[in-house]
C-alpha cells in the first residue's frame, strides 16, 4: 500500500500548493504515459488511485478499460495510451489512475506514473505548433517546458467527453 | 433562501399542486355524475384556497380568474344554481386555465392578455343567469330556508333550537357573532332568526351596547355538545339556551318512515344514537391532526442510497460469512443471515416511503383527452382505474412522457370520427380505459380504446413500401400488430398537430425498454386496441441472479428467468442457418450466445457443458441465454452507467458485488434485438457460431 501513501502525500501537497495560487498562475498534475509527460489542471484532479482490476464493457472502443468502483459509484476508466493510438497499457501495481471531474461527469484515467506538481504561469505555455490546422488536437491546451522537458497540458473533456468522442473518432477514421 | 417570502412561496406552490390534483379529481367526479354535496365543498375549497395564497403574494391575474370560479362553484354549492353537465365542461376549462395560470406564476413567467378570457366569460354567463350580480355574493348569513330533502333525514337528523343573546362583554372581549353564526351553520341547516325587539331609539342608543339577540333552528348529524363547542369561548358573556328537539324527520321522509313503523324504532333508543353520534361529534372543532409529514425528496433519495450502500456491504458479509464454519461461530452466522432479513425489511420500507401512487401520472391524462378531443374533433372520454397502485418514484417520473404519447396515439389513430362511429353503431363517444395494477412484482399499464383497431392491411402495406417487410413475407396477427413498434413507423395518413411529429411507438418501446419494462399490443380490427406494458415496481433495486461467463460475472434480472438447465446433447439442435435451438416445454426455443454478444473470451459456449437459462423477452418470447455457471441470487442496487459513461449495448446498468467489483445487469430486450441484428449480419457473411433470430424480429431472412 505504499503507493496509496504516496498519494495520500500528493493530495496534502496539493492542498498546501492551492492556497499559494494567484490569478494567473495556475497548478497542473504531470503524469508519464511511456516517455511523454503531461500534465492536467489540477483542479479537475478529485483523487489519485492505485490500479485495480477493472470490469469491461462489451462492445466499448479498445481505450474504454472498463469501469471501476469507487465508493459506490460506478467510473469509467480510459487508457491514455490508448487513446494516443500507442498500444495498450499492461497495468501493474505501479500504473495509476487519475481521477478527474470533467462537468458532471467522473472519469478515470490509467497513466503509468504520476509524475510531480507543477506551478506555472499562463504566459509560461506555448502553442502547440499546427493546432488550428488538425481539429485533434484540440484536446491539447498547450506545450512548457520544466526542465528542459516537454510537458503537454492536456483537456481530459477533449478526449473522453462521451459527446465529443464520436466526432474524434470519425475525424480520425 | 434569504428571503422568507420565497419559502412561503415555495410552499404555496406544493400545496397548489395538491389542491389542483383534488380539484380535478373532484370535477371529474362531478363530472361522472356523482354529484354528492361533499365532493361540491371539496372543488370548492380547493378553487377557495389557491385564490386565498395567490392573493397573498399578489398573483393578481389568478385571483381574479379564480374569484369567478369560486363565485360560480359558491352558488351550486349554496343551492343558488342547479348544476348542469355543461356547467362542468365549463368548470373544467376553468381548471385547465387555473393550473396554467399557476404554472406561470411558479415559474414567474407573464401570461398572455386573453388566456382563459373566453372561459371567464362562459363562467360570468352562468351567474348572470341566477340574476344575482356578483358584488352581493360577498354577502356571508346563510339565512334561506333550510332544504329539507330526504337525505338529512336517513342520517339521523336532530333539530336543536338555540337562543343566543350576547352580552356587551362579549363584544369587548372581540368575540364576533358573526364568526360564530357561520361556524353554527358548517354544522348543518342553520335558519337564523334576528330579534330586535331589544333595540332602542336612536337617541337612546349606545354605541358599546349589545341589544341583538338571535334564534336559531339547526339541523344537524352533531349532538349538542358540538354545538356548545361553537360557544365555549363566549359561554360567560352570553345568554344561551340549547333544547333538542329530537330526531328531525322530513315531512315526506316523516311519512314514509311512520309507515315502515321506523319512526318508534327511532324515538325508542335515543340514547343509542347519541352515543354514536358523540364519537363523530369530536370532528368539528378539533384540528385534524395530519398524518402525514412532508419530507423533502432530497432526504428521502438520500435514505434509499445508504439502503442501497448496506445491501452491498451486507452482501459482502454474506459472502466472507458463507466461508464460515456454522458449529464454529453459530451465533455470528446467526447474526449475518438476521441482519440480511432486516436490510431487507428496512429497504422494503425505505421504497415505500419513496412510492407514490400513479395517480400522479394518471392525473395528467384527462386534460390531454379534453385538449387532444378539442383539437381533433372527437369525443372521448377517458376512464382510470387503479390509480391507487403504488410505484417507485423513479418509475413514475418516467413513465409519464411514454403514457401521454400512448393516449395520444389512442385518441388520434384509434377512435374514430364521431360519424364514423355512428355508422359502425358505436356510441360517438369513444371510451379510453386506462388501468393499473401489480402482478408479480411488477406493474401493469393498459391502454385499451374501442376504437377501430389496428388496420392489418395498411399496416402491412406501410411496412412493405416502407421496406421493413418483405412483400412476400407472411406474418401472423400478432406480428403484424407488433410492426406498429417498428422503427421509422407511422400509420397516420396525414401527420396532424397531435401525433406524426417523428416520434413513434418505437420511441416509446424503447423508453420503456429502457425501464426494464416491455410492451404489448393486442388489437381486434374495428373493435379496439389494448396496449399492456408492464414495469418494475423501481429502478433502484431488482433481485438478479448473478452467472459467470467466462472470467465476467453478470446479473440477470430475476423476474425475466423461467429456469435453469443443462440440456443434453440430443436436446440442442441446429437450425440449417447454424442457429441453434433448443426444445423446452414442447417448443424450440433459440440459445442466445451471451459470450458472443459480449464479445467474451475463455467462456464456455457449449451449452451442454454450461448451462442454459431460460427467461423472457419482449412479447413472451422465450430464450436460452448460455452461461458458464449460475453464482448466487441475490438484490442488487441498480447503479447508473450513463451518469458517467454512455449507454452501453445490451448492459440496462450496473450493480457492486459482495466484492466490491462492478457487474453488469444484462438488459434483455437489447440482446434480442442484438441477436436478431447478429442474425441479419449471418445472412451476408459465413456464419461462425451460433447466430440466431428471435421471432419476434420481423424479417424476411427466414426462408
Amino acid at each position: 500500500m505504499t503507493n496509496q501513501e504516496t498519494n495520500d502525500q500528493i493530495t496534502a501537497e496539493m492542498v498546501n500548493d492551492m492556497s499559494g495560487q494567484k490569478g494567473d498562475i495556475k497548478q497542473y498534475i504531470s503524469f508519464n504515459v511511456g516517455k511523454e509527460l503531461y500534465a492536467v489542471e489540477i483542479t479537475t484532479v478529485r483523487e489519485i488511485k492505485g490500479w485495480i482490476p477493472t470490469t469491461s464493457l462489451p462492445n466499448s472502443p479498445d481505450y474504454m478499460r472498463g469501469v471501476i468502483n469507487m465508493r459506490g459509484v460506478i467510473v469509467p476508466v480510459f487508457d491514455l495510451r490508448t487513446r494516443f493510438s500507442r498500444g495498450h497499457t499492461q497495468p501493474g501495481k505501479s500504473h495509476v489512475v487519475i481521477i478527474v471531474k470533467l462537468g458532471e461527469r467522473t472519469i478515470g484515467i490509467l497513466v503509468d506514473a504520476v509524475s510531480d506538481i507543477l506551478t506555472i504561469p499562463q504566459e509560461d505555455i506555448l502553442s502547440v505548433p499546427d493546432k488550428d490546422a488538425n481539429p485533434e488536437y484540440a484536446f491539447m491546451e498547450g506545450l512548457v517546458s520544466v526542465e528542459d522537458k516537454m510537458v503537454a497540458i492536456i483537456k481530459p473533456r477533449m478526449l473522453f467527453d462521451m459527446n465529443l468522442i464520436p466526432d474524434l473518432d470519425s475525424a480520425a477514421a | 433562501m434569504s428571503d422568507p417570502m420565497e419559502q412561503f412561496k415555495v410552499i404555496f406552490f406544493e400545496e397548489c399542486s395538491d389542491l389542483l390534483i383534488s380539484l380535478e379529481e373532484g370535477l371529474m367526479q362531478l363530472q361522472a355524475g356523482d354529484s354528492d354535496e361533499e365532493v361540491v365543498h371539496s372543488v370548492f375549497r380547493a378553487v377557495h384556497s389557491i385564490k386565498g395564497g395567490a392573493g397573498a403574494f399578489g398573483f393578481d391575474r389568478l385571483v381574479s380568474f379564480a374569484h369567478i370560479q369560486e363565485t360560480l362553484l359558491d352558488d351550486i354549492r349554496s343551492g343558488a344554481l342547479e348544476m348542469e353537465p355543461a356547467y362542468i365542461a365549463v368548470l373544467l376549462q376553468a381548471f385547465d386555465i387555473l393550473s396554467e395560470l399557476v404554472g406561470a406564476a411558479q415559474r414567474g413567467e407573464e401570461v398572455a392578455d386573453d388566456l382563459g378570457s373566453d372561459v371567464a366569460k362562459a363562467m360570468k354567463a352562468i351567474l348572470d343567469q341566477t340574476g344575482v350580480p356578483m358584488a352581493q355574493k360577498d354577502e356571508p348569513a346563510p339565512a334561506s330556508e333550510p332544504e329539507v330533502d330526504t337525505d338529512i333525514a336517513e342520517k339521523n337528523m336532530r333539530l336543536f333550537r338555540i337562543s343566543f343573546k350576547p352580552y356587551e362583554e362579549l363584544f369587548q372581549r372581540a368575540n364576533e357573532p358573526i364568526l360564530l353564526i357561520r361556524e353554527l351553520g358548517t354544522l348543518g341547516d342553520l335558519t337564523v332568526t334576528l330579534d330586535v325587539s331589544d333595540v332602542p331609539d336612536i337617541e337612546e342608543m349606545e354605541a358599546e351596547h349589545a341589544y341583538f339577540s338571535w334564534d336559531f333552528s339547526l339541523i344537524t348529524e352533531y349532538d349538542e355538545a358540538a354545538i356548545r363547542e361553537v360557544f365555549e369561548f363566549v359561554e360567560d358573556d352570553c345568554d344561551l339556551q340549547i333544547t333538542d328537539h329530537g330526531v328531525y324527520l322530513s315531512p315526506e321522509a316523516f311519512v314514509e318512515d311512520a309507515q315502515a313503523g321506523l319512526f318508534e324504532d327511532i324515538e325508542d333508543e335515543p340514547d343509542v344514537s347519541k352515543t354514536q353520534k358523540a364519537v363523530k361529534a369530536a370532528k368539528p372543532g378539533e384540528t385534524v391532526v395530519s398524518q402525514s409529514i412532508r419530507v423533502e425528496l432530497d432526504k428521502v433519495d438520500t435514505l434509499v442510497n445508504m439502503v442501497g450502500e448496506l445491501v452491498i456491504t451486507q452482501a459482502m458479509l454474506r459472502e466472507q460469512g458463507g466461508e464460515l464454519l456454522v458449529e464454529q461461530y453459530p451465533n455470528l452466522v446467526q447474526g449475518i443471515e438476521d441482519l440480511s432479513r432486516h436490510i431487507r425489511d428496512l429497504q422494503d420500507c425505505v421504497m415505500a416511503i419513496r412510492a407514490q401512487p400513479v395517480k400522479s401520472v394518471f392525473s395528467r391524462m384527462p386534460r390531454l383527452i379534453r385538449e387532444l378531443t378539442a383539437t381533433l374533433g372527437k369525443k372521448a372520454c377517458l376512464v382510470m382505474s387503479g390509480e391507487e397502485t403504488e410505484v417507485d418514484k423513479t418509475v413514475t417520473e418516467r413513465i409519464g412522457d411514454p403514457l401521454m404519447h400512448m393516449i395520444r396515439n389512442s385518441v388520434d389513430h384509434g377512435l374514430e370520427m364521431p360519424d364514423v362511429r355512428a355508422k359502425a353503431g358505436k356510441n360517438e363517444e369513444g371510451i379510453i380505459n386506462l388501468s393499473a395494477f401489480h402482478r408479480g412484482g411488477r406493474i401493469f399499464i393498459e391502454i385499451e380504446d374501442d376504437g377501430a383497431g389496428i388496420n392489418k392491411k395498411v399496416v402491412l402495406e406501410k411496412a412493405i413500401a416502407n421496406g421493413l417487410v418483405s412483400p412476400d413475407a407472411n406474418l401472423s396477427d400478432e406480428e403484424i400488430n407488433n410492426l406498429i413498434f417498428m422503427p421509422g413507423f407511422s400509420t397516420a395518413e396525414s401527420v396532424t398537430n397531435v401525433s406524426g411529429r417523428g416520434v413513434g411507438m418505437d420511441v416509446v418501446r424503447k423508453n420503456i425498454q429502457s425501464l426494464g419494462g416491455r410492451i404489448s399490443i393486442r388489437s381486434v380490427e374495428g373493435k379496439g386496441s389494448k396496449f399492456t406494458m408492464s414495469l418494475p415496481l423501481t429502478l433502484a433495486v431488482m433481485d438478479g441472479m448473478v452467472v459467470d461467463i467466462g472470467p465476467e460475472k453478470y446479473v440477470l434480472p430475476l423476474a425475466n428467468i423461467i429456469q435453469t438447465l443443462r440440456p443434453g446433447k440430443e436436446d440442442v439442435n441446429s437450425l440449417p442457418d447454424g442457429r441453434n435451438v433448443m426444445m423446452f416445454r414442447g417448443e424450440y426455443i433459440l440459445l442466445v450466445p451471451l459470450y458472443d454478444l459480449y464479445h467474451i473470451e475463455n467462456a464456455i459456449e457449449n451449452p451442454c457443458e454450461g448451462l442454459v437459462v431460460v427467461v423472457e423477452g419482449d412479447g413472451g418470447v422465450l430464450m436460452g441465454f448460455i452461461v458458464d455457471d449460475l453464482v448466487n441470487q441475490q438484490q442488487v442496487v441498480i447503479k447508473s452507467l450513463e451518469s458517467n459513461y454512455a449507454l452501453v449495448e445490451g448492459v440496462s446498468g450496473a450493480t457492486i458485488l459482495g466484492n466490491g467489483r462492478v457487474s453488469l445487469i444484462v438488459d434483455i430486450s437489447t440482446i434480442q434485438d442484438m441477436s436478431a441484428n447478429q442474425s441479419r449480419e449471418f445472412q451476408s457473411a459465413l456464419p461462425e457460431t451460433n447466430k440466431i433470430s428471435p421471432q419476434a424480429q420481423i424479417s424476411s431472412e427466414i426462408h
